[in-house]
């Protein structure tokens, strides 16, 4: 705690009225690195809205991208705001890499303690977030009703308003790094810490509301997409001829809609008792810290297969369509998801096995814990027996499927092995958990996505990325990848706690020094892969795909051009066969080229932005107790929304001609690779 | 496969909207419902301000019961729940809601009831002192 006097005392009654709790000091400027970064952040920032004004690209980017509810485009904003807060997140991470391969012997390295852990709990926050939740719902919302033969989402206005409240959560998270600070809490935010008493800055206030605004996006991404895969599919899809991703991703999407309000319930009562002295969580009047744990925990374990079933959707798709067979199982994979999905309720406690539950209640959730292993494995041997005998093609996306199921069976014993409560006493809160779920999260999630974008890429901008610099990051990424946690796990089992910033002794320093080799791999393999954008980018024209199945693909979105059209499919799709596109093709499907309809589709808003632009207002006002601020974003945020529920000019048609141009296009072009 | 017709001929199928939503309910449901949710609201009332029961617990159980009644009331009779409506899904959701609910409350209770198991005996008296 800081014993230093609160330097808003010094401030006159008219400034607390008008700005809460900010002051100049809570500007970072005592901290160097954070203003260097700032300094960096403000030229680049500038830069890049210079270029965008220099070219006049703002039209074109409000008109077409950020108010558009065409579920592609916001698939692909999602994708952007992913990526780039892996950059922000990765930055984390080699902060806390070096910080730790320095800090030993009597050296302090160059993070202060109190700033290590706002990073450590930036890292946690922004990766799970905002990374990996913007990227599997970026895919989930460009492919899922690709797949299912829809012309978009349920609620396209819904879409775009969900992304832009994550967005929204991403403001408040960057803003903390240069006013005021983050939490230091770790990224669950555990009472009694978290607490007034002893985080009364405002760094948890930060994170609460980017949370709380973030996830109300995603809890309605998820009804959205559920709302789009029950109703929207095309006329033949029973359930048990949809696409595997589109299964895993509807119940990735269920578990959000069921997990989620949890979050925000103890979010919200973790915020009455920093705002209001209530005692849910403190050891006072009947307060409990325990049930924050618990409560989160009920959230926070569905949250993980909310993240891995989109990336086991993925690799079932690649590893089908480059192993040229249909997927071996297929009811098998679905009910290995259903069960995964209610199992995936039962298992929370082993996050706190040494909490001091009995030996029933450990014995009870280390065995629910086992089970849930069942149903994954049986997946793994689906895409082992898909790959088996088939004429497997070594592409981008399969490598990284291959790498995937190496390295995530290795994470998924480790976690039976934590799943025991006797080995868990000993492991629990030290580096052979960090990089245990590391191993899952990167080496399930992150390889997923990574194979999801090189195979969809294809389809959302017409042209392949280039093969040479993604094998370049394939390879420093995986190889980085076990370089950096494997010492974690060493660590971890001689009993290094987690969270340290700094060790006596140097006895340790050699596995750090490794660790930190390997994190500076896997930035060579961020590079590599930005590089490779940016060649794919320049060489688009030898990259380019002018079939739109560049693949040989097996599901409906290959049947439509790459990119698809706003409309997406001229005529819906009627569906025979699970490989709905595979099953056309081989029965010699011809596209239909006249007879074209006026299209009915969703028209954009802007409503999205500007309600998500005051609910942001609404979260800095109250992280700063800005109270009339804060009244007026709410009252303002609310009356938003009921002024665009009189916005009746929400639909428009795309007129047959214009239908048939697009179309007769489509044609000549598939008659010039034809020829 | 050959049974089915030429593809070119399928694709210009029109997709079909299936109307199988929630039906809106009569007056005379919406009557039948707002009574029973009276008269279960009534009860309840009267058996806490008329002490039907001595023992408190046994009246917090019967109003329990009372109120699960009524959340049953509700969902037939103004959410038109039923078996059929969407195609069976409102029931699935349902079924499912309820299933996580019960895990997660009746889990929540078990361990936090278990909180203190390995703890130092105390006698009940240190217990009821405990903060």
């Amino acid at each position: 705690m800081n014993s230093e006097p609160n330097p808003i005392e010094a401030y006159p009654h008219w400034w607390r009225l008008l700005f809460g709790r900010f002051t100049l000091e809570s500007l970072p400027l005592h901290e160097p690195i954070v203003v260097v970064t700032f300094l960096a952040v403000a030229v680049g920032g500038l830069a890049v809205l210079g270029l965008v004004t220099r070219y006049k690209l703002w039209g074109v980017l409000w008109r077409d991208w950020f108010t558009s509810v065409d579920h592609k485009k916001i698939g692909i904003m999602y994708m952007v705001l992913g990526l780039v807060m892996l950059l922000r997140g990765f930055a984390d991470a080699v902060l806390m890499r070096s910080q730790q391969a320095i800090a030993h012997g009597g050296s302090d390295g160059f993070l202060p303690p109190h700033h290590y852990d706002q990073i450590f709990t930036a890292h946690g926050v922004i990766m799970i977030f905002f990374v990996a939740m913007p990227l599997v719902t970026g895919l989930m919302n460009y492919v899922v009703p690709l797949q299912i033969g829809a012309r978009d989402v349920a609620f396209p206005f819904l879409n775009n308003f969900s992304f832009w409240m994550t967005t929204g959560g991403v403001v408040l998270t960057m803003m903390s790094l240069f006013i005021g600070e983050f939490a230091a809490t770790g990224w669950l935010a555990y009472p009694p810490l978290s607490n007034i008493a002893y985080s009364p800055s405002v760094g948890v206030d930060y994170y609460i509301w980017a949370l709380q605004i973030a996830g109300i996006g995603t809890t309605l991404s998820g009804v959205n997409l559920i709302a789009t895969i029950v109703k929207m599919r095309a006329p033949g899809m029973s359930m048990m001829k949809m696409p595997v991703f589109t299964w895993t991703s509807l119940c990735t999407n269920i578990l959000i809609v069921a997990s989620f309000p949890v979050l925000g319930a103890v979010l919200a009562l973790l915020t009455l008792d920093r705002y209001v002295g209530t005692n849910f969580f403190t050891n006072d009047l009947g307060g409990n810290p325990m049930m924050y744990v618990n409560l989160i925990w009920i959230w926070g374990h569905p949250e993980v297969y909310i993240l891995v079933l989109p990336a086991f959707g993925i690799f079932s798709e690649v590893t089908s369509t480059f192993s040229g067979k249909r997927l071996f199982g297929y009811a098998s994979m679905v009910y290995a998801t259903v069960v995964i999905t209610i199992l995936s309720y039962l298992v929370w406690l082993h996050h706190f096995f040494t909490m001091g539950s009995g030996a029933s209640v450990n014995s009870f959730f280390g065995i629910t814990t086992m089970i849930i292993s069942i149903p994954t494995g049986a997946k793994i041997f689906n895409w082992l027996f898909t790959m088996y005998r088939g004429r497997i093609r070594f592409d981008l996306p399969m490598m990284w499927t291959v790498a995937f199921m190496l390295t995530f069976v290795v994470g998924g014993m480790t976690g039976v092995l934590l799943a025991v409560p006797p080995a868990d006493f000993v492991l629990h809160n030290s580096l052979f958990l960090v990089a245990h779920f590391h191993n899952v999260i990167i080496g399930g999630v992150l390889f997923g996505l990574f194979a999801g974008i090189y195979y969809w890429w294809p389809k959302a901008f017409g042209f392949r990325l280039d093969p040479f610099w993604g094998k370049v990051s394939f390879w420093c990424w995986v190889v980085g990848f076990w370089v950096a946690f494997m010492p974690l796990y060493i660590l971890g089992l001689m009993g290094v706690t987690r969270r340290m910033s700094s060790f006596e002794g140097t006895s340790l320093q050699p596995f750090f020094i490794v660790a930190a080799f390997g994190a500076a791999l896997i930035a060579c393999g961020i590079a590599a892969m930005i590089v490779q954008f940016a060649v794919s980018i320049l060489r688009r024209e030898q990259l380019r795909d002018l079939t739109g199945d560049p693949w040989g693909g097996r599901t409906l979105e290959w049947a439509t051009s790459s990119p698809p059209p706003e409309y997406n499919f001229a005529f819906t799709p009627m569906v025979h066969d699970g490989d709905a596109w595979w099953d056309m093709k081989s029965r010699g499907y011809k596209r239909p080229l006249e007879g074209y309809k006026a299209i009915h589709m969703p028209k954009g808003t802007g409503a999205g932005v500007i309600i998500s632009a005051i609910a942001t207002v609404f979260g800095i006002a109250m992280v700063w107790h800005v109270w009339w601020l804060a009244a007026i974003s709410f009252v303002g945020a609310i009356a938003a929304v009921i002024t665009h529920t009189f916005n009746y000019d929400r639909d428009t048609y795309i007129p047959a001609d214009e239908v048939a141009r697009t179309e007769a296009e489509r044609t000549r072009t598939l008659a010039l690779v034809k020829a | 496969m050959s049974a089915r017709a030429p593809v070119s001929e399928q694709v210009h199928v029109e997709v079909v909207h299936d109307h199988h939503e929630a039906g809106h309910g009569s007056r005379k449901a919406y009557i039948t419902g707002f009574v029973l949710s009276v008269i279960l609201t009534a009860i309840p009332f009267w058996l806490v301000m008329a002490k039907v029961f001595p023992d408190p617990r046994v009246t917090s159980f019967v109003i329990m019961a009372f109120a699960v009644a009524q959340i049953v009331v509700h969902m037939v009779y103004f959410l038109h729940m039923n078996a059929r409506s969407e195609g069976g899904w409102t029931m699935m959701a349902l079924i499912f809601t309820i299933v996580l609910v019960v895990i997660a409350l009746s889990g929540s209770l078990w361990v936090m009831y278990h909180l203190n198991t390995n703890m130092m005996p105390m006698s009940p008296g240190d217990m009821r002192n405990m903060p």
